[in-house]
């Protein structure tokens, strides 16, 4: 598996940390509800197919990637800066 | 048909032509009291114990491929009471005692071998936590024995001792820990079931889960729809696409575990052998192969194979501890989806829907948790109460906080497990 980071190109996956569902850029307020944060930290869609997850280039240049990707074929679909889909989003 | 030696000498002498299905192929019925959605270990048990522990035999197990086709046979074969836990401790203390009065109880023989589990420590500070572990099973009335490292070297000589990064201190042996035919064991379940009079239908996919004003009335499958009051979801790594079927959604990340065996040996390796810092683990099979495994690919997969990186960190792992290991060719390797919770530990609870029970979260321990898992998760469907060894596995523990068993003190995080 391999992943293209959109600053150093294509990279074994072994240069890059996982930290799991992309959720992680949609973080609650403090004084969201339990339940809302429930969701953002532990519920998951986990989906059989395509899903968009973190990744952080440890032994690159340190950027956390948005990769989306193909759970069941292990395909990689793309690679964004964390930072560019978290102004998409807003 | 009881197995007994005399049964076996007798078909041997004639053309073994005695032999009939171990169980039946029946076609779904429209409904049923009950409804198993995974025909896996876990859902074959449960259908089991709900037959000879509740005499409820009007049951439907559910499977979209064939009975066993999933993780009950594609995991390391481990037996293990070892878990330190309260909520772990007895709950895998009770799955333990099952597996002991198992041949017996299931007539039928799933090879179940207590040959001895070793954990080994490498530094002081692990053989602290070792003696704690050992005295927490001693306690729970399991059995632990720490041993020094000529105790380890008596039993595993082989092994690299005065390696430079990870030199033997010595180990925590669990004599009671070890291995059993996984196949078997689905295989012993089904039959047991089946001899019941529980239905096991195989290549029938839950499409979808009927429910009227929050509360389950039956599912929808590729061989038709089935009414029931009472569904259990066991369904493994695939426990996110089921719920979803009732709008749920659970703390739940599959991840791949990968597997490898190698070419038939001579006798070798009498016990299981763990090697936590290295991530390894290993045993010997009846067949000769030595089975071992390391730790998950670390990203959410449905693939049952892993890649390459997690290969060679296994294969150096068990060069590093034992440099034998070298001279032996790996035959196969695999991979499993494990259903992974933050906490690394399981779930047995009703759902916010009425008569909608789930069984998930076994992470990549679901094996020895078989006969305790369906033994408790059916004492939950058949009784709406929980069973007390597995009374801690709850599905509101994440939201609430309370009761979170990070057997591995990691975090409670996904990811980290």
């Amino acid at each position: 598996m391999r992943i293209t980071c959109p600053i150093c190109g294509e990279r074994d996956r072994r240069e890059f940390y996982y930290q799991g569902d992309a959720v992680a850029l949609r973080r609650p307020d403090p004084d969201d509800t339990p339940e809302d944060w429930d969701a953002y930290l532990h519920l998951r869609d986990n989906p059989a197919g395509v899903t968009r997850d973190l990744w952080y280039h440890e032994m690159g240049c340190g950027a956390w990637l948005v990769v989306t990707r193909n759970t069941v074929t292990h395909e990689v679909l793309g690679a964004v800066l964390a930072s560019d889909a978290a102004r998409g989003a807003a | 048909m009881r197995f007994s030696g005399l049964r076996v000498l007798a078909e041997g002498l004639t053309g073994n032509r005695g032999w009939t299905p171990h169980w039946r192929d029946p076609a779904p019925k429209a409904d049923y009291d009950m409804i198993i959605i995974g025909g896996g270990g876990h859902g074959l048990s449960t259908a089991y114990y709900l037959a000879r522990e509740h005499g409820l035999t009007n049951i439907a197990v559910l499977e979209k491929g064939y009975l066993g086709s999933g993780n009950i046979g594609r995991n390391t074969t481990i037996v293990r009471a070892n878990y330190f836990l309260p909520g772990n401790s007895e709950f895998y203390s009770h799955s333990l005692k099952l597996w002991e009065g198992l041949e017996a109880d299931l007539n039928y023989n799933v090879m179940h071998s207590q040959r001895g589990l070793i954990n080994l420590f490498h530094s002081d500070g692990q053989r602290d936590a070792f003696a704690r572990r050992g005295n927490a099973m001693i306690n729970q009335g399991d059995d632990a024995v720490l041993l020094d490292r000529d105790g380890v070297r008596k039993l595993l000589p082989y092994l690299d001792f005065d390696n430079t990064r990870f030199p033997i201190y010595g180990g925590l042996l669990h004599p009671r820990g070890g291995t059993a035919r996984h196949d078997a064991v689905a295989w012993g379940y089904a039959r047991g079931a089946d001899r019941r009079g529980v239905d096991l239908i195989q290549n029938c996919e839950v499409t979808g889960i009927d429910i009227e004003n929050g509360a389950v009335k039956g599912v929808q499958t590729t061989r038709g729809a089935i009414r029931a009051t009472k569904v259990g979801i066991v369904v493994a790594g695939r426990s996110g696409q089921v719920a979803a079927m009732a709008g749920m959604r659970l703390p739940i990340e599959s991840h791949v575990l990968q597997a490898f065996v190698t070419e038939g040996l001579k006798p070798v390796i009498d016990h299981v052998i763990s090697f936590g810092m290295g991530h390894f683990y290993i045993s010997q099979s009846d067949k000769g192969g030595l089975v071992f495994g390391g730790d998950l690919d670390f990203y959410a997969s449905y693939a049952s194979r892993g890649n390459l990186p997690m290969v060679e960190h296994v294969m150096e792992a068990g060069m590093t501890l034992m440099p034998m290991i070298g001279k032996a060719r790996v035959l196969r390797s695999w991979g499993g989806i494990m259903d992974m919770t933050p906490d690394g530990s399981p779930i047995i609870d009703k759902t916010p829907i009425d008569g909608l029970y789930l069984n998930c979260g076994w992470c990549y321990g679901g094996f020895k948790a078989v006969p305790g898992s369906g033994f408790s998760f059916a004492h939950l469907m058949a009784t709406d109460t929980h069973h007390a060894p597995a009374a801690r596995f709850r599905l509101d523990r994440f939201r609430t906080g309370r009761g979170l068993m990070d057997e591995e003190g990691t975090g409670s995080q996904h990811n980290l497990h």
